[in-house]
């Protein structure tokens, strides 16, 4: 996701002279090419995130576009009033991008993991929160941001992930993308847990069971269509992030739920506990720790419907 | 009282007057007198602060800022951010008298439903350029807004007008860092240095001193200037601004200067004056 960024940001600074990327001294090589294109819209901030936001708030109050990159946890809750009051209070349209999310950096430990960084954008209002899945929405998420006039938090991993989608989806803020329909359960996926989603679906087709799943690259807002949708038609809505259960994706479908649908349907939230990780490992590792794998997921998936079944008789 | 503004030769064509300097005292008693009545009709707090920085806005308004107040976000402008959001009473009080919103609106301060909130909003009235009531956001919106005139190949000025106790956050000195090594000369921070922040002595509560030096030492054009001379504010202002460093002024200031029972009593960075003492400080400004 990160070489997709580079390589989007890279031509959206050709396309449009309003865009200047700041990094908070990260990315070493990563923005050669920019360089090249926009020398004097390149600007490393250093490792002082407050700085940076009300930098790039400045920036924008002067009629430029500013990105402002770095790692996730540095540049949400390290610089959280500056982005509240600087950014969110002023409608600023800064675009703020929190590389190597979730348990993407899982090996180096809590300082690095960001388990809390849709709950504390979500918070805010004129605060739009972006997640993408792979590559391809990496890219279209940009573009997005870049066309909406307000502030936009976007989530990324780090490289590597895997391709989901064979070609460009259609991505809209506040709009799920649909991959695939089921009649039993239904995946609603944020971010890099997408390929686990399908993967799911899959293996719960293997038992019988009909899986539909959505991508939801926007978690702010939330896409009510089709929300009203699944939890009308569904007995079951499972929610799948590497964030915390508390206050993240899962946590606003769930308020959603509660708020706006009576059809009595379940919601199963995947995601990280409420806990810290202390224990060394990389990214597989810790979501075998969370219970955020395939074979976990459906075998959870299984057992409500199975309650649920027998509920009903 | 009316103040007598005099528009310039190199100022007439954008719109904006300047003071002649004989007025200044003049017009600084003027935004003394508003402060004091916004105060005690708002019953609100940092009246010392207001009154502090008073020659520091009066010196940027009357003999610096290019804003005209008819088009005060013309793209063209200088920016003047009023990081020491607390004592915004002193800006409104200035807008007002230089016609960036009418004087009556000063009795919208602090009221209900009111557009005038007791600390800074861009949503308030012409003339705001940012929300600065969490101090230490200021500098570096000024370092983004000094980058961005170099982007766009503009050529106005960033002026940031902060305080004392605000150099306690540590984004300052992170903004403080980054202007010099973008030779952001189009950046002047002035520092209303009255010594004094909420609870205390400034020096006792982190060891401040000496503020010149240390923006000195990183790297910046610095100065210690007599912040309640409009006349010194200005010689500075005019004379000393180096095109490839930002230029920091320590404005050596009174808190609470002009009314002789709230110079240098910290107590008057929350009391609110009393009608005696509204009175007191009337005559004593000359409004009475």
């Amino acid at each position: 996701m990160r070489n997709a960024f580079a390589a989007e940001v890279t031509e959206m600074a050709q396309r449009d002279k309003q865009v200047v990327l700041l990094s908070g001294d990260i990315g070493n090589r990563l923005f050669d090419q920019y360089k090249e294109v926009a020398p004097d819209r390149f600007i490393n901030c250093g490792v002082a995130e407050a700085n940076m936001i009300s930098v790039a708030a400045g920036l924008s109050f002067c009629g430029l576009r500013p990105i402002a990159y770095t790692i996730a946890p540095f540049i949400t809750s390290r610089c959280f009033e500056q982005i509240k009051v600087d950014v969110c209070y002023h409608r600023a349209p800064v675009i703020i991008v929190g590389t190597g999310a979730g348990l993407s950096y899982a090996s180096l430990g809590s300082t690095h993991h960001s388990f809390e960084d849709i709950a504390i954008m979500r918070v805010l209002p004129e605060m739009t929160v972006m997640c993408p899945a792979d590559r391809r929405e990496v890219r279209l998420a940009l573009r997005q941001a870049l066309a909406h006039d307000g502030p936009v938090y976007i989530r990324i991993g780090k490289k590597g992930e895997p391709d989901v989608h064979a070609c460009d989806p259609e991505l809209a803020i506040g709009r799920g993308i649909v991959l695939r329909k089921g009649k039993d359960v239904c995946f609603l996926s944020t971010g890099n847990m997408l390929a686990v989603a399908v993967e799911c679906a899959e293996q719960l087709q293997a038992h019988g069971v009909s899986a539909g799943v959505i991508s939801c690259p926007t978690v702010k807002p939330l896409d009510e269509h089709l929300l009203s949708q699944l939890f009308a038609e569904l007995p079951l809505v499972c929610t799948l992030e590497e964030h915390s259960i508390i206050g993240g994706f899962g946590a606003a479908v769930a308020e959603w739920s509660k708020r706006h649908s009576d059809s009595g349907a379940g919601l199963l939230s995947f995601g990280i506990a409420d806990e810290f990780m202390h224990e060394t490992g990389d990214q597989e590792h810790a979501r075998r720790q969370f219970g955020l794998t395939a074979p976990q997921v459906v075998a959870r998936v299984l057992s409500t419907l199975s309650t649920q079944s027998g509920e009903r008789s | 009282m009316k103040i007598e503004i005099a528009p310039t030769a190199a100022t007439a064509a954008y719109q904006i007057r300047r003071v002649a300097s004989d007025d200044y005292p003049k017009l600084c008693r003027e935004i003394r007198g508003c402060v004091l009545e916004m105060s005690g009709r708002a019953k609100t707090a940092h009246l010392g602060s207001s009154l502090s920085c008073v020659e520091i806005l009066a010196a940027l308004y009357g003999g610096m800022l290019t804003i005209d107040p008819s088009h005060p976000t013309a793209a063209t402008r200088d920016r003047m951010i009023f990081s020491k959001g607390h004592a915004i009473s002193a800006l409104y009080a200035t807008l007002a008298l230089f016609d960036f919103f009418p004087a009556s609106s000063l009795s919208e301060f602090g009221k209900h439903g009111g557009k005038l909130p007791e600390q800074p909003s861009p949503w308030c009235q012409p003339g705001v350029e940012v929300a600065t009531g969490s101090l230490g956001h200021g500098l570096s919106i000024g370092v983004g807004m000094a980058l961005a005139a170099k982007i766009n190949r503009q050529h106005y000025r960033v002026y940031v007008v902060m305080s004392d106790g605000e150099c306690n956050e540590g984004s300052v000195w992170e903004a403080a860092m980054m202007a010099p090594a973008h030779r952001l000369g189009n950046l002047v921070a002035i520092v209303d240095f009255n010594k004094w922040q909420a609870t205390g002595r400034s020096e006792e509560i982190l060891a401040l001193s000496s503020l010149k030096d240390k923006f000195t030492a990183f790297g910046w054009n610095s100065f210690d200037v007599n912040g309640h001379s409009v006349e010194a504010l200005l010689t500075v202002l005019r004379g000393s601004i180096d095109s490839d460093k930002p230029t920091a002024i320590i404005a050596h200031t009174i808190k609470g200067k002009g009314i002789s029972f709230m110079e240098d009593d910290n107590n008057w960075h929350y009391r609110i004056p009393n009608d005696e003492e509204l009175r007191a400080g009337r005559k004593e400004l000359g409004l009475l």
